[in-house]
C-alpha cells in the first residue's frame, strides 16, 4: 500500500521533484498502450527495471512489486491463449508489469506528503471554484493514515463479536465499528483543530 | 497565565462546568476528579477547543472566544489516544503538519523536526508509518507534534491511560523534562505528588484547589 511504500534514499530519483515524476508516470504509462510489438513491450519492461538500481533498489524490490499481481499476469496470458494469441498475452503482461514497476518506483522514491503537496499545487487552479486544495490534500493524507487504523478497529470488533458467538453476523461487526469510527472521526477533528490547521 | 472568570459550560443541555474562576500560572498543575466531573471539558477550555457557555477564558491575555488562533499557538493539547491525534501517514510528516500554520522557512521547519525526533528517540522512525509505532512511541510523537509548535503551555488529557508501565514511565519522564507550563488531567494520583498545584473537580465544580497532599486527601475523602 502507498503508505508503506516509501524507502528513504539519496538517489537521483529520490531527489527529483514529485511533479515531474508523476507527469512521467502519466506520459510513459499512456505511451505503453500505443504499441503492440512484443519487443517494444519487453524493452519498456527492461528499461523500467533498470531504473531500480538507479534508485538503489535490487532485484528483490522489483520482485516484491510484481509478486502481488503475478496471478493477474498468468490470467492475462491464459485468457489470450484461449483466444489463440499467446504472443499478445505476453505483450499485455509485459505492459502491465512495466506500468506496475513504474508506478511503484514513484511511490518508493516519493514521500506520500510530497505527492499530496504536488496534488495541492496542481489543484490550485480550482480555488476560484471554491475548492480548497489544502483540504483535499488533508483528506487524502487522512485516508492514507487511517486506513490501517480502520482495518485494525474492524479486526478488533470482529474478534470481540466472535468471542461472544456472533462471528458470522456482519451487522454485529458493522454497528460497533461504525460507532467507534464516528467517535474516532470526532476526536481526529478535535486534534486537527487543536493543531491550528484552519488557522 | 490562564484565567477563567465565572466560567460555566453546558453541553447538550447538561451542565458540565459550573461557575468556575481560576488563575493558573504554576509550572505543574494537575486536574483530578471522578469520571464525568468535567476534567476533560475544563482542559479543552484552555486551548479553545470548547468555548464557555458563560464567563470568559483568557490565555496570556487572549480571549479563547475571540483570539482562537493565538490561543491555539500558546496552548498545545495532547489527547488521551495518540492514534487519533497523529493525523499524517508518517512520523516526520505528522511533525510537519503542526508547523504548517506557523509558515516557518524550510530550515527552521527541518531544525524543529530534527530536534523533536532526536529528543524522543524517533530519528530512526522518521519515514516510518505512524501506525507501526508502539503505544508509547505514538504518545511521544503526539507530544513532539505539539512541542514543535513551541507553545507556552501544554495541556495533556490522560496521556498515560492507554499505556503499559514502561511507556507510562517514558511519557512521564518526557513530561517532567518539559520547559513549558504543564496542565495534566489524570486519574493516576501517584504521578502528581510533586506538582505545584492540584485542582479537584466534582460534578463540574472545584472541590479543592491546593498543593498535592491536601488536595488529594480531600479527593479521597470525597470518594470514601
Amino acid at each position: 500500500m502507498i503508505f508503506d511504500s516509501y524507502r528513504s534514499g539519496d538517489s537521483v530519483l529520490h531527489r527529483m521533484a514529485p511533479g515531474p515524476k508523476l507527469l512521467s508516470l502519466c506520459v510513459l504509462g499512456t505511451l505503453l498502450f500505443f504499441f503492440d510489438e512484443i519487443w517494444l513491450a519487453a524493452t519498456a519492461f527492461a528499461a523500467v527495471s533498470m531504473l531500480y538500481p538507479l534508485a538503489g533498489f535490487g532485484p528483490a524490490v522489483i520482485l516484491a512489486q510484481l509478486r502481488p499481481v503475478f496471478w493477474v499476469f498468468v490470467l492475462i496470458v491464459a485468457a489470450q491463449l484461449l483466444f489463440g494469441d499467446a504472443a499478445f498475452g505476453v505483450v499485455l503482461a509485459l505492459r502491465l508489469a512495466a506500468l506496475v514497476l513504474l508506478a511503484a518506483l514513484v511511490t518508493l522514491t516519493t514521500r506520500s506528503s510530497e505527492i499530496v503537496d504536488a496534488l495541492i499545487r496542481t489543484l490550485a487552479f480550482l480555488r476560484p471554484l471554491g475548492v480548497n486544495p489544502a483540504r483535499v490534500g488533508l483528506t487524502i493524507s487522512l485516508a492514507l493514515r487511517f486506513l490501517p487504523v480502520l482495518a485494525r478497529i474492524t479486526g478488533e470488533v470482529r474478534e470481540a463479536q466472535h468471542a461472544r458467538g456472533h462471528g458470522g453476523n456482519p451487522v454485529a461487526t458493522a454497528i460497533p465499528t461504525t460507532v467507534r469510527t464516528l467517535k474516532m472521526a470526532h476526536e481526529i477533528a478535535e486534534a486537527i483543530e487543536a493543531r491550528g490547521f484552519d488557522d | 497565565m490562564i484565567q477563567l472568570d465565572n466560567v460555566s459550560l453546558t453541553l447538550q443541555d447538561r451542565p458540565v462546568l459550573r461557575d468556575i474562576s481560576l488563575t493558573l500560572s504554576e509550572r505543574r498543575i494537575a486536574i483530578i476528579g471522578a469520571n464525568g466531573s468535567g476534567k476533560s471539558s475544563l482542559a479543552r477550555l484552555f486551548n479553545g477547543l470548547v468555548l464557555p457557555t458563560e464567563g470568559r477564558v483568557r490565555v496570556d491575555g487572549w480571549d479563547t472566544a475571540a483570539d482562537g488562533r493565538k490561543v491555539r499557538r500558546a496552548v498545545g493539547f495532547v489527547f488521551q489516544n495518540p492514534d487519533n491525534q497523529i493525523v499524517m501517514p508518517t512520523v516526520a510528516e505528522d511533525l510537519a503538519f503542526g508547523l504548517k500554520p506557523l509558515r516557518l522557512d524550510a530550515d527552521e521547519q527541518a531544525r524543529r523536526i530534527d530536534g523533536a525526533l532526536a529528543r524522543y528517540g524517533l530519528e530512526s522512525h522518521r519515514d516510518h508509518p505512524a501506525y507501526l509505532l508502539s503505544g508509547g512511541q505514538k504518545q511521544l510523537l503526539a507530544l513532539a507534534g505539539v512541542l514543535v509548535m513551541d507553545p507556552a503551555w501544554i495541556v495533556l488529557d490522560e496521556p498515560t491511560t492507554l499505556l503499559d508501565l514502561r511507556n507510562v514511565r517514558a511519557v512521564l519522564d518526557a513530561i517532567a523534562a518539559l520547559d513549558q507550563r504543564v496542565v495534566l488531567v489524570t486519574h493516576a494520583l501517584e504521578h502528581i505528588r510533586d506538582f505545584d498545584r492540584v485542582i479537584v473537580l466534582d460534578e463540574g465544580r472545584v472541590l479543592a484547589d491546593d498543593t498535592p497532599g491536601p488536595a488529594i486527601a480531600r479527593y479521597l475523602a470525597a470518594l470514601a
